[in-house]
């Protein structure tokens, strides 16, 4: 099941050269693009690994492709997404976020149902990736 | 404008008017305000010249579908004190841009501690964060023999100086390197460091300059803050510059500079002595031979001369 999380994931995967104009169209509006990765794909999982620093400062998108081949080389396998975070008065949070890498097979997630007090029922998402530990989710497949 | 790889695919031509394709890329508007704006410095525009001669037929190339490669455009500027190396690298960074070889334009002038850690494992990331900024432009490095300190072999100069390597070799076309020094000093680093010298593919040794383009530095210099010599002040401060030259720590346009912003506060001092007066615009711009003739080089030309006899 293909996840999609943020901008462009009902679009085909994004050619590095689409990925790059899109960074550099966050280093054009001054926002500062991060690198992040997991290999925990839950929706609520809002908080991933960073790669490095948040990268301030820049000026051109070479810098975050070198940054993000260096990333694909280490953690190729998982889930890697590129951020802009606007800094600005008012705004102050991230405003593009995209995937740029995915594992080659995603195995998607499963509804559980929990029968609760009286007629309820709890719903929760239970990633078939996560069964395995952390590191070794889609390693080898 | 965009660089060479990035100009769309077309069919290829046979023939183009190079006249045309000259006037297109502004290149005639670039060298001549190179030559208006900077004094002297011959080998330099020289160089700048054959840079943008080759963009003109890397593009007519690609017209052509010849196969082009990216020309390496890392430099070395060499030179006394003072002889505009630092001036002439944040230019340069424009002209590339104006000539369509880096892409944004923008200068990340560094020196040692910039790039080098003061721990462990505190270079790497620093010199890449730097490298990371730089890119799309130009990363000038000022002084750039500090880098390399022989003496101490522990020193984590070399980790430095292996990143920057590494990434002007493979990242040609995204960063332009430029290292700048004195002359000796950055003979000695290139000694020891002969992976920096191969892969700069421009050095160039800016000369020292002539008293009569020192001359017209000045004038250049007052012309912009809006002052001018009187032509008793003009002849004094010819002679002024053949005394400096003569004596020690001389830095040419820096001197230059100097020895005006003395002048100045010597004229503006001679002004409020005497308040009873009306000013004009004219007194408060010019320049009298007394303001130039105080100065303490003269004296002790004067001192040296009274030794001799």
């Amino acid at each position: 099941m293909r996840i999609t999380q943020g901008c462009f994931s009902f679009l085909p995967d994004l050619t590095d050269e689409q990925i790059a104009a899109q960074v550099q169209y966050c280093l054009d509006k001054g926002w500062a693009v991060n690198i992040e990765f997991t290999d925990d794909p839950h929706p609520r999982n809002t908080y991933w690994e960073m790669w490095g620093l948040p990268m301030f400062d820049l000026r051109d998108a070479a810098g975050i492709m070198k940054e993000l081949a260096d990333c694909r080389r280490v953690y190729g396998d998982r889930y890697i997404r590129i951020s802009g975070f606007d800094s600005s008065h008012g705004w102050e949070s991230v405003r593009l976020s995209f995937i740029v890498t995915r594992p080659q097979e995603e195995p998607g997630f499963r509804l559980d149902r929990q029968e609760s007090v009286g007629r309820n029922v709890r719903y929760s998402t239970h990633s078939y990736a996560a069964t395995r530990p952390e590191g070794e989710r889609y390693a080898d497949r | 404008m965009t660089k060479p790889q990035e100009l769309p695919r077309e069919a290829p031509v046979e023939a183009i008017d190079l006249r045309h394709e000259f006037a297109d890329l502004g290149i005639g508007a670039v060298l001549d305000q190179l030559d208006s704006e900077l004094i002297g410095l011959k080998p330099v525009k020289t160089r700048i010249r054959e840079i943008a001669s080759l963009l003109l037929v890397e593009r007519i190339r690609q017209k052509m579908a010849l196969a082009t490669t990216f020309p390496t455009l890392h430099m070395s500027f060499t030179g006394n004190p003072g002889t505009g190396k630092t001036t002439v690298a944040l230019r340069m960074a424009g002209i590339l841009h104006r000539l369509g070889f880096v892409r944004r334009g923008h200068v990340i002038s560094v020196t040692r501690d910039d790039l080098v850690g003061q721990y462990i494992g505190h270079t790497a990331p620093k010199t890449k964060e730097i490298l990371k900024k730089a890119m799309g432009g130009v990363l000038f490095i000022d002084e750039a023999y500090y880098l390399y300190r022989p003496e101490n072999e522990r020193d984590y100069g070399q980790e430095a100086i292996e990143i920057l390597l590494q990434v002007m070799e493979q990242q040609r076309e995204d960063l332009v390197v430029i290292l700048a020094g004195y002359g000796d000093r950055m003979e000695k680093f290139f000694q020891s460091n002969p992976g920096f010298r191969s892969r700069i593919a421009h050095h160039i040794d800016f000369p020292d300059y002539s008293d009569a383009e020192l001359l017209w530095i000045s004038e250049l210099m007052l012309q912009q803050q809006n002052y001018r010599f009187s032509p008793e002040a003009r002849d004094a401060f010819i002679r002024y510059i053949s005394v400096r030259k003569t004596q020690p720590l001389f830095s040419n346009a820096r001197s230059i500079r100097n020895a005006l912003d003395r002048i100045r506060l010597r004229q503006a001092n001679r002004i409020v002595a005497k308040l009873d007066r009306i000013l004009t615009a004219d007194d408060v711009m010019s320049i009298e031979a007394g303001d130039v003739l105080a100065s303490r080089v003269f004296a002790s030309d004067m001192a040296a001369a009274g030794e001799g006899q």
